[in-house]
């Protein structure tokens, strides 16, 4: 059917290179994603619903997953408030030095997560530069919840801020005047004006912070420990069950955090789609 | 409300966020590479008047618009809003209301939630309750004939009818002034005709204290009680649409507000001449000389009159409305001249393309006196 | 022009919490990669820089990147003009999938090759028996290298190309030119920088891959390590010194990276403000 539709319309087409893109494009997109994500399925057709519900509500994996949901979401709040803060600082104000923090943002993104990972790792460390400031305090960071998050947090910085930085730099100088002209304060100016024309992009950087941060293991596993119960995060499983050679039980977790991240991405796609449309003239 | 501007000026420099700022296109330049956006500008608005601030882009008209609603800090000089000094007072507490060209409707907000947010957006102890907020919202909605329209988000509307939410929202706090930029710019010509009128009307009805900035001399002169016309960050003239058409104050101002036709050529004895071309021009210095005049104050006749010898052809034709409007040319003219005649003429003369014709000007303007004269040809001796 | 945050004493609350996070968040990691690495002076930088499993892990890796980027441009080009230049049924699911690997994370993605190529997989049996080794070997270091970068170029073009539109090609076409000359002439001189940059993200990322390579790699010293892998044994070998040694190289790299980046896009902007 697909074929027939294509033969349909190729007398429209008026640019060369259909064929030719469709098939590198189709090829590399079969081998390189579809024909190992089958064999995934494949591995899982080979057990029976009560294994596969066995496998994946080991109390060890339970507490997996709530570490990991935790920390990610903590994380992703954090990313949101201060991507935002660093979005607005970076568009809104000029200051020495502001290329550089500018430049440093894609830090993360640039930067090896297992170097991140052992970096953090040391810094936090009880005898660390951060660490040793901290343990007076009573805060230890390294081999807890809050150092994952930390190293999840670090991780996914890059998204809300170059999400909500160029919406801010199309933000119109009218709509701050706006706001102004009509007597609301900064505060309320910000939140009930400029939020909102933010938000679509803070939603979506925040939820992309949170898909990353869930699927994040080379920054999370040196600052973590892998205490069982407390400090292991479900990548940790897979790749625990892996040197086990516990094939099944690791593709019966991989489905779950394959899963659980392709629906986010499909949610947030789906509602920024909605959002999007409600502002250019759909039906409210 | 009255406004009062004393020496108000502005000058943008190299630097700051000013330059970055839509203010600073055109403009006088400075000779140490800052731009001059404004000359101190003394300027008096009465209560209840309605004044177009007119000029071509570039001119300082928005930005003394932005400095009067707060927007923009001016240099020096100061603002009264009748006896309340508002020189230095944020454009929050200022108690305007502004109009933007572009709308700057709250696209997240329906129409109601826009045109209550400054009611909303007051503190707790002076904001009205939200069946007052309601009622006043409704009844400026009812009196820009949008009732109907509350729940719609801005996107579902039109340009005129957003246009006319955004005049709502900024009345809705009774403003002291209403300062509209360019408001009915970005419209299409019928709808801002509409606009326009609907205006006019509504501040006959109110009657606030308004300023509005435009570059179309037609709105200026229809909608404003005066009109200060300003160019390259001067004012040129402040005077009734009136008095600005009969006796403009100087050249750039006769220039600005309508069609022009040049004719320069030598005088001597108070007769010009141009090639072939005669006109008398009583009370005019020998020399050379340049005058100006309007397409509707040129006859045309199919023999030369005894004050003017001025052999022209007909180049294009063009009816519009009550009049026809001819483009001629001739040997001694630098550029075409464009007469605007009536049908009636139009038509005892016979007039087609190509046709050679005798123009005989009603009146002549002169600019380069100290005080700008207008003179009536007499018969050529 | 007034704007909203634009009091002093809000500007400078703003700025000064800003600047404090990134220090802490972001300055501060860096400058200790370095710190540790060159804890114990130059001479033993140097020495652990010389190292055979490091210069075999620098070697390996730059296999890897020199294969993955190539392939990933190739690809990432096709995918952009087919998605971007022509309207068929699927094309917004094929969207949706080259963005699969961004949402995997890196183990499952090591996973599922794992799986497939692996001694018990589908395809396992049959290279088994005509004795190719892809997992626990560089071959299987690509795949999934492969894998985990191939959003990057085609997530670069595919916006720009959609807004850039594409009458200018169109005219070329009028004009009889023909494909090639119409990418070469025409499409490429308007996406290089984005083609630039999706390169450098894509080799950033290639160099640096541990989740999913760690799963493939089997990790034999001096065979399959990567750097990021020798990073991770080290470390784990309590040799701090050495593992950030090779770890000061990767962050040279990513700061290379950035540069590289904020260059891209100071040039654009320039060029922007000049017309």
């Amino acid at each position: 059917m697909i074929a027939q539709a294509l033969t349909r319309r190729r007398e429209r087409r008026v640019l060369p290179g259909f064929g030719l893109s469709l098939g590198v494009s189709l090829t590399f997109v079969s081998l390189v994603l579809l024909l190992p994500l089958t064999s995934l399925v494949g591995q899982l057709s080979q057990l029976s619903w009560s294994q596969y519900w066995f496998l994946i509500t080991d109390p060890r994996l339970l507490a997996s997953y709530t570490v990991t949901l935790l920390a990610a979401a903590v994380a992703a709040l954090f990313n949101a408030v201060f991507g935002l803060l660093m979005a607005w600082v970076l568009v809104r104000y000029e200051f020495p030095g502001k290329r550089l923090v500018d430049a440093l943002m894609d830090l993360p993104f640039a930067l090896p997560t297992a170097v991140a990972g052992i970096t953090l790792a040391t810094l936090y460390s009880s005898n660390g530069w951060i660490g040793r400031l901290l343990e007076p305090l009573g805060i230890s960071v390294s081999y807890t919840w809050i150092g994952i998050a930390l190293a999840m947090a670090f991780t996914s910085i890059p998204f809300v801020v170059r999400t909500v930085q160029p919406v801010l730099e199309d933000l119109p100088a009218e709509v701050d005047e706006a706001a102004m002209t009509l007597g609301a304060s900064d505060g309320l100016a910000f939140r009930r004006v400029i939020l909102p024309y933010l938000w679509p992009a803070l939603v979506t950087g925040t939820g992309l912070a949170f898909v990353r941060s869930l699927g994040e293991f080379g920054a999370v596993i040196f600052i973590a420990g892998g205490k069982p119960y407390e400090t292991e995060i479900t990548s940790l499983m897979i790749f625990v069950k892996l040197q086990e050679y516990d094939y099944a039980g690791a593709s019966a977790v991989a489905s779950i955090v394959l899963a659980t991240s392709l629906a986010l991405l499909l949610a947030i796609n789906l509602w920024q789609g909605r959002f999007i449309k409600r502002l250019h003239g759909g039906r409210g | 409300m009255s406004i009062r501007l004393s020496q108000i000026d502005k000058t943008y420099g190299n630097k700051g966020r000013g330059s970055k700022g839509r203010g600073s296109k055109g403009h006088g330049h400075k000779d140490d590479g800052r731009t001059r956006a404004l000359e101190p500008i003394d300027l008096d608005i009465h209560d209840g008047e309605l004044i177009g601030l007119l000029g071509p882009s570039g001119s300082g008209k928005t930005t003394l618009l932005r400095i009067v609603a707060g927007l923009e800090q001016a240099d020096g000089g100061t603002i009264h809003f009748g006896e309340r000094e508002v020189t230095h007072v944020h454009v929050r507490d200022r108690r305007i209301g502004f109009v933007f060209q572009h709308y700057a409707l709250f696209r997240h907000m329906s129409v109601f939630d826009n045109v209550a947010f400054g009611l909303t957006a007051m503190p707790r102890s002076q904001r009205p309750s939200s069946g007052e907020i309601r009622t006043r919202v409704m009844q400026l909605l009812e009196m820009v004939r949008l009732q109907d329209f509350a729940e719609r988000f801005p996107a579902q509307l039109s340009g005129g009818q957003q246009q006319r939410v955004s005049l709502a929202r900024a009345l809705a706090l009774k403003p002291d002034v209403l300062l509209l930029d360019e408001p009915f710019g970005a419209l299409d010509a019928k709808v801002r005709q509409e606009l326009r009128r609907w205006l006019r009307h509504l501040h006959e009805e109110l009657h606030f204290t308004s300023l509005f900035v435009t570059h179309d001399q037609e709105e200026a002169l229809e909608l404003s009680d005066r009109v200060v016309v300003m160019s390259n960050g001067r004012v040129e003239q402040i005077a009734t649409p009136d008095t600005l058409y009969r006796q403009p104050a100087n050249r750039f101002v006769f220039e600005f507000l309508g069609d022009v036709n040049r004719l320069e050529g030598d005088i001597e004895d108070e007769v010009l001449t141009c090639g072939n071309a005669r006109v008398a021009v009583p009370g005019v210095e020998d020399g050379r000389r340049e005058l100006l005049l309007r397409p509707h104050e040129i006859r045309l006749d199919d023999q030369p009159g005894p004050r003017a010898h001025l052999p022209v052809s007909v180049t294009a034709v063009v009816p519009v409305g009550a009049e026809v409007r001819i483009e001629l040319e001739a040997d001694w003219l630098g550029e075409p001249w464009l007469a605007t005649i009536s049908h009636a003429d139009f038509e005892r003369l016979a007039i087609t393309r190509g046709k050679r014709l005798y123009a005989q000007p009603s009146r002549l303007h002169r600019f380069d006196t100290p005080r700008p004269q207008t003179l009536a040809p007499l018969s050529i001796s | 022009m007034i704007r909203i945050g634009d009091a002093p004493s809000v500007r400078r609350l703003l700025i000064g919490i800003a600047l404090t996070l990134t220090a802490l968040l972001l300055l501060l990691p860096l400058v200790a990669i370095f710190a540790q690495a060159l804890m114990s002076g130059i001479d033993v930088y140097w020495q652990n820089l010389s190292d055979t499993y490091t210069l075999a892990a620098i070697g390996l890796t730059l296999l890897v990147a020199v294969i993955t980027v190539p392939v990933n441009l190739i690809f990432g080009v096709f995918l952009a003009w087919l998605v971007t230049r022509f309207a068929f049924p699927g094309r917004r699911l094929l969207q949706t999938l080259i963005d699969i690997p961004f949402a995997v994370s890196p183990v499952v993605a090591g996973l599922v090759y794992l799986l497939l190529y692996g001694r018990n997989g589908w395809l396992g049996g049959w290279l088994d028996a005509h004795d190719i080794q892809i997992m626990f070997a560089w071959p299987g270091i690509v795949l999934v290298t492969v894998f985990v970068t191939c959003p990057f170029v085609a997530r670069e073009l595919i916006p720009l190309m959609q807004a850039q539109g594409s009458r200018e090609e169109e005219a070329a076409v009028t004009l009889g030119a023909s494909g090639w000359t119409i990418f070469r002439r025409v499409t490429l001189p308007n996406i290089r920088h984005a083609l630039l940059y999706g390169v450098i993200l894509t080799n950033a990322r290639a160099v640096g891959e541990f989740g999913a390579v760690s799963v493939v790699a089997g990790a034999i010293r001096g065979q399959t390590n990567t750097l990021p892998l020798q990073v991770e044994q080290l470390y784990q070998d309590y040799n701090t010194v050495g593992a950030f040694t090779s770890a000061s190289l990767l962050a040279l790299l990513a700061l290379l990276t950035l540069a590289a980046k904020a260059a891209l896009e100071w040039r654009a902007a320039r060029r922007e403000t000049a017309t």
